[in-house]
Order: C-alpha cells, then sequence, then structure tokens
C-alpha cells in the first residue's frame, strides 16, 4: 500500500483561491450552501466581499454567475458535482457555455468515492455531461499539488471550465515543480513504458501508478498517462500510446460512457486504430452507499483490477 | 410639446409604431417567431431604449451602461428592432431574422448581436443573470441599473424564484424586473394554465416593492422606472398590464398568435392598420 502523504484536493482548492483572489482583484466565489465542504470558506474568510452565498438554489446561481462574467469578473462557482452539473444542466448550456462566459465551475465530491451518502450523491455522469457542452474545457486533477495549478490556470485562462474532485483525502503524486509547466489539453506521461499504457484521470491516476509497480512485478511494462483534461482531449498522446503500446486501459471515477473512456474510444476509432482496449469505470450503474475502499473494490476501481484488466487484455 | 419629463409621448409612440411595423415584416419574411409576446412588450422596452436608460450604441460593452436582460427570449423580434432603431445595427438586418448565416436567431444570444446581454430562449434564467450583473454593479460601486422583462408565464419556472429570493436578500435596489402581465401563453390563459394570481402579493410576499402600470401607456411607464431607480433597499417589480398583441387588432389578445407568425394577407392587414397609426401619430408631432 501507499505510504504517500494524504491531502485533500478540496483545501488545495480553498488554498488557490486565496492565492489567487490577492492576484486577481476581480476574481469572485460562489457557493450554494456547501463552502465548508467545497472549502470555499476559506476564500469567503478572507476576501467576505467577494464572496456570495447563493443558498440552496443552483440554477440561480449559475446563471448569477454567467451575469458577474458579463461585468469583467471571474466567478469560481462551487457545490457538489452532482448539482454542479446535472441540475443545472440547462443554465450552464445557455448562460455559461453558448454564452462562451468567462465561468469556472469547480466541484467536489465527484465519483463513487463520496462513499455513504449513495447514489443520489455519487456523480458518476458529470464528465459526460459537461463533455458534450460545445465551448467546454473539462478537467478532473488527480492530486492536491496538481488541482492547486489547476485552479490558477482556471483563473488565468479564458472560457468556460468544469473541473471536479473527489471528497475524500488523497495521495500526494507530485512535488510543485512537477506541475509549474502543465497545460491544459496535454496529458502527462507520469510513468514511462512499452506494453501497456494506463490511461487514468483524476482519482484513479494514484491507483494506476500502484498498478505500474505492480505490473512490474509481473514483467508487464506500463506507461501511465494522467490525462487531467478529459476536454479537449490530448488526441495525439493517446494515438502515440495507442501505436508505441500494445494496448490501452481507460481508469476514471466515472461512467465508462461519455468521459474519458469514451473519448478514448472515439479517438482511436476515428484514427482506424485497432488495438487492444478497455474502459474501466461505472459500467452503466448507479451505486450504492459503503465505504469509499469498499466500493472501488465492489465495483472494481483500484489497483488490484488495473492489474487484472491489463493482465486481462494482454494475453 | 413635451408632455411628460422633457419626453414627448407621441415620438415614443411613433418610435413604437416603427418597431411593431419591423416586428410584423420580420416575422412574415422569417416565417417562425413570436408575435404576440412581442407587441406586447414594444412599449416597455421604447420607453427604457428611447427615454430612459443610459446606453451608447457605439459603445455597447461601456462598462458603465445600464443593461436591459430580456428573459422571455422569445420576443427576440421586439428586442432586434428596437436595438436597431437605437443604432446598436443595421436597420437593414432585420430583415435577416432567423436565416442561416446571419446574425440575429430565433432567440438573442449575447456573442451574436452587440446590445444583446444575455442568451435567453430557455425560460426562467433572465433574472438570475440580472442578479450577477447587479452583484458585480454594487462590487464596483458603478451606479447602473439592470432591467429585466420577464413573462408573466415564465414566471412559472422555479428559477425566477430562487432569483427573486436572492435578489431582495442581497437588496438588490439596482434591479428593476418587469413581468409583461399579457394574460396568455401557449396553452391559454396564464390562471388556466398554471395560476399566477395574486401576482403582485407573490413578489411583495418576497421582498420586493412592486408597482402595477398600464404597460402601453407611456407615461405610466417611465414615472415607474424613474420611482423603481430611486427606491433603495429593495429591488423593485413593475407588472406591465398589457394586451398580447397590441397595436395590430386581430392579433390582440389572441393566442393563436403566440408563436404563429402573420401569413401574407394578415402581414398586409397589420402593415395598413399599423400605417394608419403612424400616419396620425406623424401628424400631431
Amino acid at each position: 500500500m501507499s505510504e504517500k502523504k494524504m491531502v485533500n484536493p478540496r483545501n488545495a482548492y480553498g488554498e488557490a483561491l486565496i492565492e489567487l483572489g490577492k492576484k486577481h482583484k476581480n476574481l469572485v466565489v460562489l457557493d450554494a450552501d456547501l463552502s465548508k465542504s467545497t472549502k470555499t470558506i476559506m476564500f469567503a474568510k478572507k476576501y467576505p466581499e467577494r464572496f456570495f452565498e447563493m443558498g440552496i438554489a443552483e440554477a440561480n446561481m449559475i446563471s448569477t454567475a454567467a451575469g458577474m462574467a458579463s461585468c469583467g469578473k471571474i466567478p469560481f462557482v462551487s457545490t457538489f458535482a452532482v448539482f454542479a452539473t446535472g441540475r443545472v444542466y440547462d443554465q450552464i448550456r445557455m448562460d455559461i457555455a453558448y454564452s462562451d462566459a468567462n465561468v469556472k465551475i469547480f466541484a467536489t465530491h465527484g465519483g463513487i468515492s463520496v462513499g455513504k451518502d449513495g447514489a443520489s450523491h455519487q456523480m458518476i455522469e458529470d464528465l459526460a455531461l459537461m463533455r458534450v457542452m460545445p465551448n467546454m474545457t473539462v478537467i478532473a486533477p488527480s492530486d492536491a499539488t496538481q488541482t492547486g495549478r489547476i485552479v490558477q490556470l482556471m483563473a488565468e485562462e479564458e472560457g468556460p471550465m468544469y473541473a471536479r474532485v473527489g471528497r475524500a483525502d488523497a495521495p500526494l503524486i507530485y512535488e510543485k515543480s512537477d506541475v509549474k509547466d502543465i497545460k491544459l489539453g496535454k496529458g502527462m506521461t507520469i510513468r514511462d513504458g512499452l506494453d501497456i499504457t494506463i490511461i487514468a484521470t483524476g482519482t484513479m491516476v494514484e491507483p494506476a501508478l500502484e498498478a505500474q509497480k505492480a505490473l512490474k512485478k509481473e514483467k508487464i511494462s506500463a506507461r501511465v498517462i494522467d490525462m487531467h483534461t478529459i476536454k479537449p482531449l490530448d488526441e495525439k498522446l493517446v494515438i502515440k500510446c495507442a501505436k508505441e503500446t500494445n494496448g490501452i486501459i481507460t481508469a476514471e471515477e466515472h461512467s465508462v460512457i461519455g468521459g474519458l473512456g469514451g473519448a478514448v474510444a472515439e479517438v482511436l476509432a476515428e484514427n482506424n486504430i485497432s488495438t487492444k482496449f478497455y474502459r474501466m469505470g461505472i459500467r452503466d450503474i448507479f451505486c450504492e452507499s459503503g465505504a469509499p475502499a469498499e466500493l472501488m473494490e465492489k465495483y472494481h476501481l483500484n489497483e488490484k483490477y488495473i492489474v487484472k484488466n491489463a493482465q486481462r487484455i494482454l494475453k | 410639446m413635451k408632455d411628460y419629463d422633457g419626453k414627448n409621448i407621441n415620438e415614443l409612440e411613433l418610435t413604437a409604431v416603427k418597431v411593431r411595423k419591423h416586428i410584423i415584416e420580420m416575422l412574415y419574411r422569417a416565417k417562425s417567431g413570436h408575435p404576440g409576446g412581442s407587441l406586447s412588450a414594444v412599449d416597455a422596452l421604447v420607453a427604457l431604449y428611447f427615454a430612459h436608460m443610459k446606453f451608447n450604441p457605439k459603445k455597447p460593452c461601456d462598462p458603465n451602461r445600464d443593461r436591459f436582460i430580456l428573459s422571455k427570449g422569445h420576443a427576440a423580434p421586439a428586442l432586434y428592432a428596437v436595438l436597431a432603431e437605437s443604432g446598436y445595427f443595421d436597420i437593414k438586418e432585420l430583415k435577416n431574422l432567423r436565416e442561416a448565416n446571419c446574425m440575429l436567431q430565433g432567440h438573442p444570444v449575447c456573442t451574436y448581436v452587440p446590445g444583446v446581454e444575455a442568451s435567453t430562449g430557455s425560460l426562467g434564467h433572465g433574472l438570475s443573470f440580472a442578479n450577477g450583473v447587479a452583484l458585480a454593479g454594487k462590487l464596483d460601486k458603478k451606479d447602473y441599473q439592470v432591467y429585466c422583462m420577464m413573462g408573466d408565464g415564465e414566471t412559472g419556472e422555479g428559477q425566477i424564484w430562487e432569483a427573486a429570493a436572492v435578489a431582495s436578500h442581497y437588496k438588490l435596489d439596482n434591479i428593476t424586473g418587469m413581468v409583461d402581465r399579457n394574460f396568455l401563453q401557449i396553452d391559454g390563459n396564464t390562471e388556466d394554465v398554471l395560476s399566477l394570481e395574486p401576482v403582485n402579493e407573490r413578489w411583495k410576499s418576497f421582498g420586493w416593492h412592486v408597482l402595477e402600470v398600464n404597460g402601453h401607456n407611456y407615461k405610466e411607464i417611465l414615472r415607474a422606472l424613474k420611482k423603481a431607480d430611486a427606491y433603495k433597499k429593495k429591488p423593485t417589480l413593475i407588472v406591465l398590464n398589457t394586451t398580447k398583441g397590441k397595436g395590430v387588432s386581430f392579433m390582440e389578445n389572441n393566442v393563436d398568435f403566440h408563436g404563429v407568425p402573420p401569413n401574407e394577407m394578415e402581414r398586409n392587414l397589420a402593415i395598413k392598420e399599423l400605417t394608419i397609426a403612424e400616419k396620425r401619430l406623424e401628424a400631431l408631432i
């Protein structure tokens, strides 16, 4: 098991907002009665005049953020992933995406590792919903260090963006120096390998790294890609990996439909690339309450299953 | 003759007739669109753009401009005609409503048309957008006012009431909401489809300052707009009592003209009626 330092990406978000709030006087933050959970409360305490509590009224919050963006503000909007996307799809569509508004939706509590709250709160469709939205950039940071850097990029680059992190503490993968040059839309090759490529996003990147170590012991050389940006997808990197290794596994804490796995499949198919391929994710079902690790085991989303799938498809 | 607050009402009414003629021509050419709710909204729009709001059509992004948000986006022809008459873009562009490769989409889009503040058409969003503009205005200590017109049927959308609650919570006195109370929506009378009464009391109970006017009477509209600007600590909602299809006799209070354009005969008849009104007003000025 990992002995890596555990840090919550939500805290990294809160800290990044404070730092960016100092630099960008036009940065504002909106939340829907979840600021203690999303950690926007950190910004609220530091810059109360630029924090807007919108109450349990998410639809209004999204359109309000768009109105603020039309006045030159950089609004960061936060709530749980399930409320930040599905509940407000139409508001995002009209007021943010169609209007090309400079609004940044930063959602927490994405995926099934939300745990005991159950399927009502386990958002496994958000990446797909946001990916079909024209003009929208879709991101799933993998650890706290990367989250901090990505929040900065979101603030400093123009356009509608959606990012999601999980609820739980997550093992630290990166040092600051590892992420200082990352670019939205460019995947990170964090382990090189020749036999198989594991393209992971968000909370599945760390298990992919663990799986890489385990596969090494089995004499399988795995390449690991941290695909933090799901849209625009780094198609060149996907094609390169497909050509240089003998198979691809995608891993995401999300439905296998429409998210990272769907996006990679589309790239492979449209480029006439025939390769061994498997999408790891939630396979078109709603999950259930339970401890996060228990659920990740039950729904086959951990390093053990990455290893199994890698061995299986390479056979 | 300046008959109200330095404004010549006949001139405003003449502008409104021109706007109504544009609407009829636009919808006739486009062979689709929404005459009824466009015509009912015209007088409030003309009052705002020709006698009340501060803006410069040459600088549509001026940070100090007053903002108008058409939440009932299907009244786009009325907004487009008023923007063109105000100088935001060439009046000739109006004939291309709903045509491919043209700027004027079926519903307003802020990235396409100078002067359009918000992309609307899916009902219920505009007041929330207005909240954002108003909050930004307070934050930046700007003195602009944000005007948002909603349809009466549109207020069936739950988001309107989220926005109403937030506007009063934040004491957004720089918002003036307007409800185009024409009593008709696609499926019939608003009180049969989903009753809205008591409209004034609903808004009052959400913490709004409420005014009610004849939405085709310029003195009343302008007086209410002025009062709303001056009212502090609460947002103001102006109930505009209007007639759907106003200005064209056979369209008035006729729900069949909610979303159906005039055919050739109807267009000729409408233009004839409006031209008579136009000549009469010209003679009075």
